[in-house]
């Protein structure tokens, strides 16, 4: 008849230069569900992530903030358990489980104990599978979403992003806001909230990762019992966007002492693309690293004008850009944004050097074992990794990758990726001598 | 999200000897030089944080210098002798390894997590910036200019920021607890390249610092190391004695309230001064820390949270916190934020009513068991990050406390009883000691 336990379809041994082996296994239930695992027994608990490809873009214009509210109602009571009772339940287990509605996946993590993983994960799948949403729940996390929309209004990072969304994606779900309005969570039903939930958590877009102290022969059949009922598809995903803002500036008026300003541009390049590597190390070496990077060196260390300022390669499921943020007074927000720019079309008609790059990949190549330190952590690394599409080896070409981009490779896709007069910026606060271009 | 930002929880910790082979195994050690040394082994990854934590905070800074530790933190990645500035972050990355710092009221800390064979080379960096760091003015003016933007983004920037630094400073009338760590605006930008200097020279030296290793280290490895590396250098013989002005009984309840055009979501904070974790005797500590989690902790399972947020339909969040790991004593709090349309004189009636009724009915023993089953599995959760133990020995040590009253601070916990946390709850309780602070909306009239 049917096997008893989990296929075990690929084994990867992961030899991350100064790290342990990791070792991942696919395994594939019975019921045809997959999960990356890595059995480490050395403590007692197991990590679970467990991801949907979709999230809050799956939203519909009628139905924004849906997918927020609906994950946030997952733990708030099942069947004849209220939302204290089912938190009493999870309190008895010393289970940790929490949910998470993200642009393009809403995400569930739950660490158990060895010791009481079966009632535990029977707990999770009630909360998965079977949510009651009842009425006082629905209200009173309408509530606390509410209270967040109503802060982020005042949070002058995420005004910027919000406005930079708007120019860029229109009237795509990325131009919308990820968890709705007050008006739109205002008005959002039950039967919003359970049409949600069923297009939101269909098989067909999961991903998940498992660390800690279990088999493979164990983990299929927990899979099953705990994921087994819901939906085999889910809503289809949202098309693809270009990143569509017009070069220029748009400040937002802001009462605060300090400019928050982001920046971005098109791009071609995500984790698919022939030169994502040699792109993801040249922003390393123009913004993405910190000290030592051409940003925080011209702009916080010979400058003084920032905190902290960054660049950053953006890929999504469904788009891509290339952008940065920086904060700084509102008297010196305009000397941060002309460095920016000025590095910006350096970087492209330059390059790097070898020194540079030499630097760079001693970085990239050193630290990425550091990202695999805890079973909770690794467990994330295992989602994130399936969601970007990568096999279950990458981990073991990665470095191999990083240490092959060339001076030249930069040289070229910095003057293919970057430029300065392409840049929309947004700029939150009261800016001295910038101004919007429309 | 909101209230986390005041809400420092601790967290608790306890690593078990033997029992899990040698993950979490904890050793000591101090040189002839005064550096102690702590050694928590994960041997999971061959990966280790190091760590160096001196004691002195912003607390210890001399009056009118609010600031300066914080500012040292940032001028500690300049150069020395031998190093150019910047060169001690680049270092640590050229060699794969991530590095920052951090400073608080009782502590400055510094570390880097790198592959396990790179241990070496941290300590001799970090040995070499605790009595060697050259300053110029040009690096310390910019760097100020980085520190008043860092002030603008978490405070300036942030209401909620601000009416935190108003309420602390009158939450102790007399002890520097009360000053920002950050420091106030007019302080850093009169902060110098000699003030630094004499903060440094006073109190960065082997004996007044506790190194922290955790990894795939052995305690022989790591003891031969710091004494390789921190061994031959000088101890201080002028560190000051750790006397900070004391608070004098506070005998009158403090109001306050805040409004800014930015925020327009209104709640409410109060804070009762509280003893803190005594080394040898953790019992009334470990009773509040119950207190603030029977309080406190999630809003479907928590006194405040049943009463304020489930049945009385009030409040959005509710919350509690202790700070119990600190060299001097710190605060207990609470927090509420209301519904739309309920008033904050209505919500905080309300709360009083509950602790009211709290001290009156006492602890659920069924709540009090689910937190003794939460707080025994965090021996095992927290073993999967050894940064946060590391930290968690670091902050102990700092505040005055040893590796064995962390070590037995969770079977303190474990064995704190009922009638300890209303006895601990009837004294700390008390209005002659609290703040309460109101956030209003622009909108909103004062509550009186």
């Amino acid at each position: 008849m049917i096997r008893k336990f989990a296929a075990v379809c690929v084994m990867v041994l992961i030899a991350l230069p100064a790290a342990a082996q990791i070792k991942i296994e696919e395994v594939t239930s019975e019921g045809g569900i997959k999960a990356w695992l890595v059995n480490e027994p050395s403590i007692p608990f197991i990590a679970l992530q467990i991801a949907f490809r979709g999230g809050t873009s799956l939203d519909t214009p009628e139905n924004l903030g849906a997918t927020n509210l609906m994950m946030g109602l997952l733990e708030e009571g099942t069947g004849d358990m209220d939302a204290a009772a089912y938190r009493r339940a999870t309190e008895s287990l010393a289970a940790n489980f929490s949910f998470d509605a993200g642009r393009d996946s809403v995400r569930i993590s739950a660490q158990v104990l060895k010791s009481n993983a079966d009632e535990a994960l029977d707990l999770l799948r009630k909360a998965i599978v079977e949510p009651a949403f009842n009425a006082p729940a629905i209200e009173r996390v309408r509530g606390q979403v509410i209270t967040g929309l109503q802060s982020a209004l005042e949070d002058p990072q995420a005004i910027a992003q919000k406005t930079m969304s708007e120019i860029a994606f229109g009237d795509h779900p990325y131009g919308r806001p990820s968890d709705g309005t007050i008006e739109s969570v205002t008005a959002l039903t039950r039967d919003d909230l359970v049409a949600a939930h069923k297009a939101a958590l269909g098989k067909d877009h999961l991903v998940i990762g498992v660390v800690g102290d279990v088999t493979a022969a164990e983990l299929g059949p927990m899979l099953d019992r705990l994921l087994g009922a819901l939906p085999a598809t889910g809503a289809p995903l949202p098309e693809k966007v270009e990143f569509a803002a017009p070069a220029g500036v748009t400040v937002v008026d802001f009462p605060s002492p300090q400019s928050v300003a982001i920046w971005a541009q098109d791009s071609d390049i995500n984790m698919q693309h022939p030169d994502f590597m040699p792109v993801y190390v040249m922003n390393h070496i123009l913004g993405g690293g910190g000290f030592g990077s051409r940003l925080t060196e011209e702009v916080r260390e010979k400058r003084g004008l920032t905190y902290g300022v960054y660049s950053y390669l953006n890929w999504m499921e469904a788009t891509q850009y290339y952008g940065g943020s920086v904060a700084s007074g509102n008297g010196t927000i305009g000397q941060a944004i002309d460095v920016i720019r000025t590095e910006w079309a350096r970087m492209a008609e330059e390059g790097v050097t070898e020194d540079e790059l030499e630097k760079a990949k001693k970085y990239l190549t050193g630290s990425y074992a550091l990202r695999f330190d805890g079973n909770s952590r690794i467990a994330r690394i295992l989602v994130s990794s399936q969601l970007d599409y990568f096999p279950i080896d990458y981990a073991n070409t990665r470095n191999d990758r990083v240490n092959a981009v060339t001076v030249e490779d930069i040289s070229r896709v910095a003057k293919e990726n970057l430029n300065s007069d392409a840049l929309q910026f947004v700029v939150v606060g009261q800016p001295e001598g910038v101004d919007s271009t429309q | 999200m909101i209230f986390r930002a005041l809400a420092i929880v601790c967290s608790v910790a306890i690593v078990p000897f033997a029992a899990q082979a040698e993950t979490g195994k904890v050793t000591t050690f101090e040189l002839d030089n005064g550096l102690k040394g702590i050694v928590i082994e994960d041997h999971r990854a061959p990966i280790v944080t190091n760590m160096v934590w001196y004691n002195v905070g912003s607390a210890d800074e001399p009056p009118g210098m609010t600031g300066v530790a914080h500012f040292l933190e940032h001028l500690m990645f300049k150069g020395t002798d031998t190093l150019k500035p910047g060169e001690f972050s680049k270092t640590v990355k050229e060699n794969g390894g991530v590095d920052n710092a951090f400073t608080s009221y009782d502590y400055t800390g510094y570390f880097q997590r790198v592959a396990v064979d790179r241990l070496p080379l941290m300590m001799q960096l970090e040995a070499d910036r605790m009595r060697n760091l050259v300053l110029t003015e040009d690096e310390v003016i910019t760097e100020r200019n980085v520190v008043l933007e860092e002030r603008n983004s978490r405070i300036e920037s942030d209401p909620r920021s601000l009416f935190q630094e108003q309420r602390r400073a009158m939450t102790f009338m007399n002890h520097p607890y009360r000053n920002p760590v950050i420091g106030w605006r007019h302080e850093i930008e009169a902060l110098n390249l000699d003030d630094a200097i004499a903060f440094y020279r006073t109190y960065y030296a082997p004996n007044n610092a506790t190194l922290v290793v955790a990894g795939d280290v052995t305690p022989e490895q790591v003891k031969a190391l710091a004494q390789e590396h921190f061994g031959p250098l000088e101890p201080s013989d002028n560190i000051p004695p750790r006397v900070r002005p004391q608070e004098p009984p506070h005998l009158s309840a403090v109001r306050l309230s805040f409004s800014d055009p930015r925020q327009s979501q209104p709640y409410l904070v109060r804070s009762y001064l509280a003893p803190k974790r005594q080394s040898g005797n953790q019992d009334e500590a470990a009773a509040l820390t119950i207190l603030s989690y029977l309080l406190g902790g999630s809003g479907l399972s928590s006194v405040l949270g049943q009463k304020l947020q489930l049945d009385q339909q009030l409040a959005v969040y509710t919350d509690a916190w202790y700070d119990s790991t600190s060299y001097d004593p710190e605060t207990f709090g609470i927090y509420a934020m209301p519904r739309p349309g309920v008033s904050l004189e209505q919500l905080e009636a309300a709360m009083d009513t509950v602790l009211a009724d709290f001290l009156k009915d006492g602890v659920d023993m069924e709540h009090l068991k689910r937190l003794k089953t939460q707080i025994a599995a965090e021996d095992i959760y927290e073993l999967d990050n050894q940064s946060d133990v590391a930290r968690t020995y670091g902050r102990a040590i700092t505040a005055g406390l040893t590796v064995e009253d962390v070590q037995s601070w969770s079977k303190t916990l474990q064995s704190v009883t009922p009638e300890q946390v209303m006895e601990a709850a009837a004294k700390v309780l008390d209005m002659r000691k609290s703040v309460t602070g109101l956030m209003l909306t622009p909108t909103e009239e004062p509550a009186q």
